[in-house]
This record gives structure tokens, sequence and C-alpha cells, in this order.
């Protein structure tokens, strides 16, 4: 693996913003008028209770869904409309909070998969499966396999993902989105459901991507201690508004979040 | 206990993604068809090339193109019968207004135009999915079965509506007798299953798994449904029309619509589901399968010496052969491909426990 190329934006400054989004489902407003920015290299997570919009917000960050009114700003072009195709051509990988992975296909070839759009061989050279469609293949193998030592998960590269268990899934998925080499990473609860060891585990990898390769990260997660070890800053929604924006140590001192968690005295 | 793996290490990636990584496999595999081609000639009467080894090839090459597109796509067809007729009357017209194209073009014009055909009914694909797909796609059945029927046209306006195809030539080697038609078809259909081949284990075959395994996971790394939905069809219809011209050319000789009606549709399906899907190898299987086991149960009785008349025969073998489908449908529901590679897994290790 290596670090995303191409990407102009250098570390620090802004990579996405949402400015004034709001998304509404008939008479639900999933999200409402929220405004917020990813910086290049952060690890930025977005908390908030049960249906706080945290989901949809990823949703329209990578095109599933289109907001009603707002802009999204990423790399510098301001786009209001998008297929996830168009996301994931501009660098946004993401994972998904009930995993989302190519259950018939071992392992490996899902975090081949991931590679897609690195791949430009046509048809008949793969047809062919001769000279440089070969070489093309291989060198992705390649890239691929450093993924597979990075996420410790040589074992069950043949394995196909149907049968493996939930923490591998999850560790799978993960190498997918990181085969796409993304600018930006969504991580929709990567450790939903997992105990202690695996979410330990899982940590160490979301660190290490961000500090090794310089990958931004946006991080959706239930377990409070995870979000305020690894995130640099921290968005909170409530009912699909935002209440608050700071490092982990204000949210965590901030009024609004404290009511939002554990309920206000009437 | 032959059957070992030990020793052969892999050291480069093409090494082990070949189709066979196993040395024994390998050697297999070149026997096999060294027997196909130097070993069944030497022995092989007109019966069995014209009602096995023809047909079993055939079909093998139409369940292939069925299996790309529902097994490794995901998108369930039931216009198999009237795509292969489209390759079947596009071969035939071709060779019939422009009597010097060389049989290989024939067969490809065959197989391009049911691409193209393939590639319009696929459209449906993009907005309706699984059996509502399977039912757009039966539309396209009948409409293909109506179309060779009623626009004279593609019959070159005979009376019967039937079409025959003249003396068959390939590069000046007249092609007439059973042996020969078994060679040309042989050859034609293992290179394009080799090639079907290389194609699910690329990039392209790993785009159609996504799609068919997660729509929505595929989207968000950058497949879009539109291409790897109409590229699995347009592949899929061009299998299936090498397939339908094959079997109007050297397995018919002159047919009317109504060899590739529904029934033919059904048949591939079955054939595609028994086999297994998502294998090329069940492919062949399935279509044994499909061929072998009528003929054999309806020999079976005189092989017995039971004297049972023609009709009871026939009787016993539907209902026989209805119970074999459902009772290996039963047994391993993915297929005889399926129970190859567990045969084979538990082969790697016998006579050991482990």
């Amino acid at each position: 693996m290596r670090a995303p190329a191409g990407s102009t934006v250098a570390a620090g400054e802004v990579l996405l913003s949402v400015e004034n989004v709001s998304l509404s489902f008939g008479g639900v407003k999933a999200i409402q008028d929220v405004s917020f920015d990813i910086r290049k290299s952060e690890v930025r997570a977005i908390i908030g209770p049960n249906g706080a919009g945290k989901t949809s917000m990823l949703n329209v960050v990578n095109g599933f869904y289109q907001p009603q009114h707002g802009r999204i700003t990423f790399k510098g072009t301001t786009r209001t409309n998008m297929r996830p195709y168009d996301a994931a051509h501009g660098g946004i990988a993401r994972t998904f909070q009930n995993v989302a992975l190519f259950r018939g296909m071992s392992a490996l070839d899902n975090i081949m998969a991931g590679r897609t759009l690195k791949m430009h061989r046509n048809f008949f050279w793969q047809i062919l499966r001769i000279g440089p469609a070969l070489a093309e293949e291989d060198e992705h193998r390649h890239r691929v396999e450093e993924i597979i030592d990075f996420l410790e998960i040589q074992a069950i590269r043949k394995v196909p993902v149907g049968r493996l268990p939930y923490g591998l899934q999850k560790r799978v998925e993960l190498g997918r989105a990181l085969a796409m080499e993304p600018d930006l990473l969504l991580l929709d609860e990567p450790m939903a459901g997992m105990n202690l060891e695996e979410k330990e585990d899982m940590s160490r990898f979301i660190v290490d991507v961000n500090e090794q390769y310089g990958t931004t990260i946006a991080l959706i997660e239930h377990d409070m201690g995870v979000v305020m070890d690894l995130s640099d800053r921290v968005v909170v929604l409530d009912h699909g508004a935002k209440i608050a924006d700071a490092t982990p140590d204000d949210v965590k001192r901030d009024q609004n979040v404290i009511d939002a968690y554990l309920g206000v005295a009437h | 206990m032959f059957y070992r793996e030990a020793g052969q290490f892999k050291t480069t990636y093409g090494s082990d993604e070949a189709i066979f990584p196993i040395v024994q496999d390998r050697w297999f595999v070149i026997a096999a068809i060294a027997f196909a081609v130097l070993v069944v000639p030497l022995f092989a009467g007109q019966y069995l090339y014209t009602e096995v080894l023809i047909p079993v090839l055939i079909l093998s090459l139409a369940a292939i193109g069925l299996n790309i597109l529902t097994g490794y796509c995901g998108q369930l067809s039931l216009g198999t019968g009237g795509f292969m007729a489209v390759g079947a009357y596009a071969a035939y017209n071709l060779a019939l207004r422009v009597p010097e194209v060389n049989l290989i073009l024939v067969f490809l014009f065959g197989g391009l135009m049911s691409m193209l055909v393939g590639i319009l009914f696929g459209v449906p694909s993009l907005r309706i999915k699984g059996f509502y797909l399977a039912v757009a796609t039966l539309a396209s059945q009948f409409f293909l079965e109506w179309a060779f029927a009623r626009i004279k046209w593609f019959t070159n306006y005979a009376p019967s509506g039937s079409v025959a195809v003249g003396p068959i030539e390939l590069f000046g080697i007249p092609i007439n007798s059973p042996e020969r038609k078994y060679l040309f078809v042989f050859i034609l259909v293992a290179v394009l299953a080799l090639t079907a081949k290389n194609l699910v284990r690329s990039r392209v075959g790993r785009m159609w798994m996504a799609m068919r395994d997660m729509d929505i996971a595929a989207e968000i790394i950058g497949i879009r449904p539109l291409h790897a939905k109409l590229s699995a069809f347009a592949v899929s219809s061009f299998y299936v029309g090498v397939a339908g011209a094959l079997w109007g050319f050297f397995r018919l000789g002159s047919w009317e619509p109504l060899a590739f009606d529904v029934n033919r549709s059904f048949q591939i399906l079955f054939m595609v589901i028994i086999g297994g899907l998502s294998s090329i190898l069940g492919s062949f299987l399935g279509a044994a399968f499909i061929v072998l086991v009528p003929i054999f149960l309806n020999q079976l009785p005189g092989w017995l010496g039971v004297g049972l008349s023609t009709a009871t025969i026939s009787h016993l073998e539907f209902m026989i052969f209805g119970a074999m489908i459902v009772f290996f449908l039963i047994v391993e529901p993915r297929g005889l491909a399926r129970l190859w590679a567990i045969a084979k897994e538990k082969l790697r290790l016998w006579p050991f426990p482990y």
C-alpha cells in the first residue's frame, strides 16, 4: 500500500466540507442544516444517539442520498448531485454498519474487487489473460497481498467470506476499502458487535492506516472510549441537527452532548 | 493416494491463480483432451457423435453462456432459447447471403448478433431484479420466437418456415462427417470455455460477482451497474448465440423456430442449476447430466432384458429423471460441480483420515 496519489490537498487543510445540508424522507427530517468539515489526514468522529442521522450523513457524503439542500465540497470540487460511482472515482471509500461483503467470493477476491477502478486492461486482454493483462493482475495481487499482511488475514485469504466469523468479515471489508487507496475513508461503526480484543485490533488498524498512509478517516462509532482515543475532532448529531463540534475533551464536557445522551430532567 | 499436492510450492501469483494449480489436475486435463481428440475418433460411431457428444458439447456452451449471466452476475434469464435462435438464424442468413465467408466468421456473426439482441433485452435488468427480470426475459423469448416465425426475411421466404443449411466447409475442407463435426465443435467449445474461465477469474468476473452478491457495495467500490449488468448480458448472449448457431448447423441441419422454444430455455437453466451456479465445469457436468441420463434411462430396460413398451419406458424415463433432479438438488443444492470439488477435497487425504 502507498499514500494516495493525485490528491492535491495538503495535510491539515480542508478535504471535505459539508455546508448546510438538509435531507428529509417525506415528513421525516433526517438531517437538518448540518455543516462541518473534515481536514486532510485527521480522524474525524461522528457520534450521536440512535437515529441521530449519522449513517444518513455518510450516505450523503458518498452519494447514496441526494440532499435537498446544501453543498458538499470534496478536494475543492463542489457538487450537489452525485452517484456512489462518482464518489468512488473521486477517492471516497467506505465500510457499512451491517457488513456488505460479496458473500460468495473469497476474502482475496473481495479485496481484489476493491481495486476494480485501478485496473484498466480491457475485455480482450482479460479473455486472453496474457502479457499486460497478466502483469496487471499480478501487480494488483501484490498490492492486495500487502493489505492482507497489514490486516493479518493471510490464513483466510481463500475462504469464502460468508463462512468467516463476524470480526474477520469486518476486517475484510476494511481491506476492500483500503484496496481502493482512498483519500477519504468512511467507517460506519467498524467495531459494532466486537469483543474487546477485536476492538483493540480494529483500533490499531485504524490508527495505523491514518498514521502510515495519511488516510483521512471519518468514523461513526458508539464506543465512546474508542472515539475519544482515536479521533482528532468530533461532530455530535442529535435528531438530525448538529449540537457540538469540537475536540474529544471539549465534547465530553459539553452540556448539550451530555443532555442528548443522558436526557434532561423536565 | 496418488492425488497429492505435497511438494508443489507456488512461487508466483500466476501459479497460485492457475486454473489447475495442482500438477495431477493438469495432467488429467491434458489426458482428457488428448483422449477426446485422438482416441474417441477411433471407436466412436454415428450414434455416439450425433446423439451424445455433439449435443453435450453444444449445450455445455449454451450453459456456460447462461451461467455467466445467472451464476456469475445473478441475473435470472429465461430467454436462452430465443438468444440461441438469434445466433442460429443470424449465422444461417450470413452463410446464405454471403456464401464465401469463412465458417468461423459465420459463427462469430451469430454470436455477435445474439450479443446485440441480448444487450437490448438486458436493459430492463437495470430496473428490475429476480423473478421480475425472469418474466421480462421470458417476454424476449416469446418475442424472438414470434419474430423468426413471422418475419419471412429471416427464413429466406421458405414456404414451410423451416430453414436448412447447405454444405459446410472450413478452409476448403468439407465438414460433412459426424467425426469432423465433432472435432470442430470440440475445439470451438474448448477455446470458448477457456476464454470464459479467463473472464470470470479476472476483473470483469469479479465485477459480475460483486454485482450479484451485493449491488450496493459494488457501486461504492466504483462498479457501474449499467456496465456490469449489460456486459454480462453481452458476453452471455454471445456464448448462447454461438451455441445456437452450432446447434442449428451441426446438430439439426434444418430447423424451425420451435427448435428454440421456451423448453430449450428451461433445459439450459436446469443444466446450470444442476451442474452448479457460477462454475464453468458445472456447465459441462450439467449438460452431460441432462443429455445423458434420459438416454441411459431409455436404454436401461433393454440392457436388463425387461420387456417394456416404448411408451412405458418414456413415461418411466420422465418420472425417474424428475426424481433424480429433485434428489440431486436436495443432496447438493450447489450442483454437481460442488460434489466434484468435495470429492477432490476428500481424495487429497484418502486413504488416511487426516
